[in-house]
């Protein structure tokens, strides 16, 4: 090993060996967005509003409930890499370290009280 | 470079006497609109918890997300909705490795910033009439 230059131990190994995984994810997640973000609008929209019993039937059919989960859940994920490519450029150190993991908390958290909230209405 | 002695040297890009290109306005765009989504997101999650939790919990919150700051937040929410959204196709677009020239990347920031005004336009017409 000591023979090895510092370019040589490097190569091949990606940045922090997880090469382009966030890259990706966001992508993925973006396509998955582009779909469900119309739909959700335009079901999501007309339910802002109504009263609580309308409010209840609707969301006890099965689409705009699915979408409304898909959307909550799949969005919340595109955030939390998307706030720590926001964190990771604006706050370095501990503080960055430590802001990351506060936005991934509150993206899991929101997500599952949304996802849990939803199942709740529709069942 | 950070402890390089830079003198008296003016700095470039002079980010506050400098007119910033289409491109780089369209482009700071997409992460304050990205990052402000999250307020709309969660006053939806707090909408179905609400909805969840029961009527009266539900009525109260229903009625923040619709009173006159609520409107607010949404109405600027579906615009920063679409813009995002736009402003995505265009990296998705750019990802495969064209439209990358500045004039086509200048015409794109345009449609991207006139496309999502209409489609906010066109999403409260839609609303108003469903």
């Amino acid at each position: 090993m000591a023979y090895l230059t510092p370019r040589k131990r490097a190569t091949g190994m990606g940045s922090a060996k997880s090469g382009v995984a966030h890259f990706w994810n966001m992508k993925v997640s973006s396509i998955g967005l582009l779909i469900l973000v119309p739909l959700f609008v335009f079901t999501f929209g007309p339910a802002l509003g109504s009263s609580y019993e309308e409010m209840v039937a609707y969301y006890q059919h099965p689409f705009p409930a699915i979408i409304a989960i898909l959307t909550l859940g799949v969005g919340f994920m595109h955030f939390k890499n998307g706030f720590q490519v926001l964190i990771e450029d604006y706050v370095h150190g501990a503080a960055g370290q430590y802001s990351i993991i506060a936005m991934n908390c509150l993206c899991y958290a929101a997500a599952a009280t949304g996802i849990f909230s939803i199942i709740r209405i529709a069942l | 470079m950070a402890d390089v002695n830079r003198g008296n040297r003016p700095l470039s890009p002079h980010l506050t006497i400098y007119r910033l290109p289409i491109t780089a306005i369209t482009s700071i765009l997409t992460r304050i609109t990205g990052n402000a989504l999250l307020v709309a997101a969660l006053m939806t999650v707090w909408w179905f918890l609400a909805a969840a939790s029961g009527p009266e919990y539900y009525d109260f919150a229903n009625a923040v997300i619709t009173s006159w700051f609520g409107d607010l937040v949404m109405a600027l929410s579906v615009l920063g909705l679409w813009y995002h959204t736009l402003a995505g196709v265009r990296h998705l677009i750019w990802d495969q490795v064209i439209a990358l020239d500045i004039k086509t990347a200048e015409s794109l920031s345009w449609i991207v910033i006139i496309g999502s005004v209409a489609l906010t336009v066109l999403t409260w017409i839609i609303m108003l009439i469903a």
